[in-house]
C-alpha cells in the first residue's frame, strides 16, 4: 500500500461521511461545519491529484470565504430548528432517497461500462506540470482571457446585486 | 500502484447524489444552498480527476471558473434569503410558496 493510496482512501472516506452528515444534521451550524471539513478533505484529494493551486484556492475560497459567509447568515437569521430527517413527511423523503439511489447506480454502471482506467494511465510528470500555477496562469491569460474577464465582471455584478437585494429599503 | 480513476469518479457520483438528496429533502433554505455547494464540488472533483489523469490544465481552469460562479451564487442567494426572511420571518421553503402554481 502506497502512501498515495492510504491518503486518498482516508480523505475520500472523510469526504463521503461528512457529506452524509451535512444533509442529516438538524442544526444548520453543525451542517456548515461538516461542510468545511468536507471541503478541506477535498482539498487534500486535489493535492493527491497534483492540483496544488486549486487545492489552495479550495481552502481559501470555499472553506474560508464562502463558509464564513454561510455561518454569518445563519447567525443573523437564527432559523428555527428543523425536525428530524425522516420525521417530517417521511414517505416523500424515502421516495426521494430511492429515486436518487437509482440514479446513483446508473452513474456507477455507466462509469464501469466506459472502463476509463484501461485507457487512462496517469503520467506523473505531465500531471504535475498541469497543476502548477505557472501553467494555469499561462492558459488563463492566453486562451481563456475572455472567460476570465467575464468571471471578474460576474463577481462585480454579484457583489452589487447582493448589496441591493439585501438592503433594507429602496429609496 | 496507481489509483484507478473509477475511485474518484464513484466518490464524485456519491457526493453528487448526497447533494441531490439534501436539496430535495431539507426544508431550511440555507442548508439547501449548502447542498448545492456540495454538488458543485463533486463536479469539481471530476474535472480535477480527468485533468490530472490526462495531464491537461484546462480542467483545473474550469474548476477555477466554477469557484468564481459559486462565490457569486452564494452571495446573491444568501442576499435573497435575507430579503425573504425580512418579509416573511421564515426561511422554511415549505412556507415560501407564493410563486407555486
Amino acid at each position: 500500500m502506497s502512501l498515495e493510496l492510504i491518503l486518498s482512501i482516508v480523505f475520500g472516506g472523510i469526504c463521503a461521511v461528512t457529506a452524509l452528515l451535512v444533509i442529516t444534521r438538524i442544526n444548520p451550524v453543525i451542517s456548515a461545519l461538516f461542510l468545511v471539513v468536507n471541503f478541506a478533505s477535498l482539498a487534500g484529494l486535489y493535492l493527491i491529484l497534483n492540483a496544488q493551486f486549486i487545492a489552495i484556492a479550495q481552502i481559501i475560497v470555499y472553506a474560508g470565504a464562502i463558509m464564513v459567509f454561510f455561518l454569518f447568515v445563519i447567525m443573523l437569521l437564527n432559523p428555527e430548528s428543523e425536525k428530524k430527517f425522516f420525521s417530517h413527511k417521511p414517505y416523500i423523503k424515502i421516495f426521494t432517497v430511492v429515486i436518487v439511489a437509482i440514479v446513483f447506480v446508473q452513474i456507477i454502471y455507466m462509469i464501469f461500462l466506459a472502463q476509463p482506467s484501461e485507457e487512462l494511465i496517469k503520467e506523473s510528470a505531465k500531471s504535475v506540470n498541469a497543476g502548477t500555477i505557472e501553467q494555469i496562469g499561462r492558459e488563463l491569460f492566453t486562451n481563456y482571457v475572455l472567460p476570465f474577464e467575464a468571471a471578474g465582471y460576474l463577481l462585480l455584478a454579484a457583489t452589487i446585486g447582493a448589496l441591493v437585494i439585501a438592503k433594507k429599503k429602496f429609496e | 500502484m496507481q489509483i484507478p480513476i473509477e475511485y474518484y469518479l464513484i466518490l464524485s457520483a456519491f457526493m453528487f447524489s448526497v447533494g441531490v438528496v439534501g436539496v430535495l429533502t431539507r426544508r431550511n433554505a440555507i442548508v439547501v444552498f449548502m447542498c448545492v455547494e456540495l454538488m458543485l464540488n463533486s463536479a469539481n472533483l471530476t474535472l480535477i480527476t480527468y485533468s490530472s489523469y490526462l495531464g491537461d490544465t484546462v480542467g483545473q481552469l474550469f474548476v477555477f471558473f466554477v469557484m468564481a460562479v459559486a462565490a457569486a451564487e452564494a452571495a446573491v442567494g444568501l442576499a435573497i434569503i435575507i430579503a425573504i426572511f425580512r418579509n416573511k420571518l421564515t426561511i422554511n421553503i415549505d412556507e415560501i410558496n407564493i410563486l407555486k402554481w
